[in-house]
């Protein structure tokens, strides 16, 4: 199996595609504060982030339910916030009692609740449909734009183009102890914790190892290739004069949409 | 399956505006100490930590399985700054959770701040410190405090996603305390025991990786005060606020920190509003930029003072 699990790119030649990742990287981060920054319970406002995100994916091509379909991932963590249900003054809905624990279900509670996993279902849309429009290395590069240390953004270079060799040398470690653990019908396989944990501590060193070897061996050819110290590309992702009107327009909208919810409401 | 060895990923959405932000600038502060250290290394150490990355980030995918269909994971935080030293082990972490974030979206952007503080840089200071202290005694030793060092950063995680967790009113203490810190109890021993079986194979076949980390060229002795102080600020308060949640509260209440729910760390900036829009999002924006920023010249200035102790020596 080969690991190129990791890519969520889907090509397409759309508008949005074409955009400069770091205004990309912008605006993803712009709409996640936004949506943030919506009160609890403004279902109308919510109701107009998701339209603008059906829009983006229309725009993108990638049809208006790709970013629903792949968005129910960050659902496990919501059990997190199941406490919020609890945690807040309000009028009781139910009580239930759990050993010495007193639940009380309030309306201000659950109206949180539904809050708060709207909007993280919100923003992880804006994150997908980021990966999906734009290449990861060019993500990468749009970091350095942004500011961020030129050792970092290397260091998440390196990070990505190795992951799924790294990835793949994993998943050849785990077939192997997946072949020497043969277990006989009726039999308990496997020993002791103790023991089952020490041989994935043992793939771990021996991942260390290959993994710090190569590491050796990378170096070596990159700079007999004329390595510096720092990465180069060729898409050089100059900001263009509608690259800064995109950012303008998306500002101004999320502006209003915050004055809407926020005098209204 | 693959990439959530502990559910501490927190997803955006989770954490006010106020403590994602706060959460940044603690961040922001502690990695860009950690940038300007590591640059002072040798060219070679940059692809060595991007391939360390990569290393970290499969060996999470590396279980065991534990009981009942649970299986055991490798957080990998006290692991890498072992081998590495502490900067370019928070560096390390901070790649694989931003890369973890932005490519896969398991955990949020907003909250990659205190995501990465979470899993990336209390893990690291933790397990090096610990480590730091055993520094020239016999290699159990060395190899007990590494593994102390690995379940203690687990603990430290889970307790500081709590406390954010219920700083920014979603989660009440006394459910979600328990409940993080006795799960994280378990796969803490599951990150114990990894660590130390690969750290002591690792001795077996290339002890020299490991030796020619010592001495102070990777981290101070300063390490093992601030492994130690984080250690017992986990171990005293855990229990603590497990069996007493009020107590904290009333502690928090007293400090002014906390007065009800999201609203409350507003309270250290009182009475500010921007007059045409009322008490709304706009106040808070700028309260929380505020907010912000006072931690970061806060951390500034220790960072500073601590430098300058450390010449004056």
């Amino acid at each position: 199996m080969h690991s190129n699990i990791f890519d969520r790119y889907l090509h397409s030649d759309s508008s949005i595609h074409r955009l400069a990742p770091q205004v990309k990287v912008v605006i993803a981060i712009l709409f996640i504060f936004s949506n943030a920054l919506l009160p609890d319970g403004d279902w109308l406002s919510f109701g107009i982030s998701w339209a603008v995100i059906l829009l983006l994916n229309l725009l993108s091509r990638l049809g208006w339910a790709y970013t629903l379909k792949r968005s129910l991932i960050a659902l496990p963590f919501a059990l997190a916030a199941i406490t919020a249900l609890f945690s807040l003054p309000g009028k009781t809905l139910a009580i239930w009692h759990l050993g010495s624990l007193e639940l009380i279900l309030t309306d201000a509670g659950l109206m949180r609740f539904l809050s708060i996993i709207v909007r993280s279902w919100l923003s992880v849309q804006i994150a997908i449909l980021l990966v999906a429009t734009t290449k990861f290395p060019d993500l990468i590069h749009a970091l350095e734009h942004l500011r961020l240390p030129k050792m970092l953004v290397t260091v998440i270079a390196f990070l990505y183009r190795y992951m799924s060799v790294l990835t793949d040398e994993v998943i050849r470690l785990m077939r192997a102890r997946q072949a020497r653990s043969a277990v006989l019908p009726g039999q308990r396989g496997g020993g002791s914790l103790i023991w089952r944990a020490r041989t994935a501590g043992n793939m771990v060193g021996q991942l260390f190892l290959r993994s710090y070897e190569r590491s050796d061996r990378i170096y070596h050819a990159m700079l007999s290739r004329g390595y510096s110290g720092h990465l180069r590309t060729l898409n050089q992702h100059e900001m263009q004069i509608n690259d800064w009107l995109i950012i303008a327009l998306a500002f101004l909208l999320i502006a209003a949409l915050q004055l809407f919810a926020h005098t209204t409401g | 399956m693959y990439f959530s060895p502990a559910p501490l990923h927190i997803p955006d959405g989770f954490l006010s505006t106020i403590v994602s932000l706060i959460s940044w600038a603690i961040t922001i502060a502690i990695l860009s100490v950690a940038v300007k250290r590591t640059e002072k290394l040798d060219e070679k150490q940059v692809p060595l930590m991007g391939i360390m990355a990569a290393f970290i980030f499969a060996a999470q995918m590396i279980n065991f399985p534990v009981a009942g269909g649970t299986s055991g994971h490798l957080l990998g935080g006290a692991l890498a700054a072992i081998v590495l030293g502490p900067w370019a082990g928070m560096l390390v972490m901070t790649a694989v959770i931003g890369v973890q974030g932005l490519l896969l979206q398991d955990g949020g952007l907003l909250v990659m701040g205190a995501n990465i503080f979470n899993m990336g840089l209390l893990t690291a200071a933790i397990g090096f410190g610990l480590y730091k202290s055993g520094e020239g005694r016999k290699r159990t030793l060395k190899l007990g405090l590494a593994g102390l060092g690995a379940w203690l950063s687990v603990m430290a995680g889970a307790l500081a996603t709590s406390l954010q967790l219920w700083l920014s009113g979603i989660a009440r203490l006394d459910i979600v305390l328990p409940a993080m810190l006795g799960v994280h109890a378990v796969i803490g021993i599951g990150e114990t025991l990894i660590t130390v079986s690969a750290l002591a194979f690792i001795f077996r076949t290339r002890p020299d990786l490991l030796e020619q980390a010592e001495g102070p060229a990777r981290g101070g002795r300063g390490w093992i005060f601030i492994g130690a102080a984080i250690s017992l600020f986990v171990l005293i308060l855990s229990p603590l606020a497990s069996s007493n949640p009020d107590g904290l509260e009333r502690v928090a209440g007293d400090l002014g920190f906390l007065a009800q729910g999201k609203d409350a760390p507003f309270s250290i900036l009182p009475d500010y509003t921007l007059p045409f829009l009322g008490e709304g999002a706009f106040s808070t924006i700028a309260a929380g930029i505020i907010g912000a920023m006072v931690v970061a010249i806060l951390v500034f200035f220790v960072v500073q003072g601590l430098r300058t102790v450390k010449k004056n020596v």
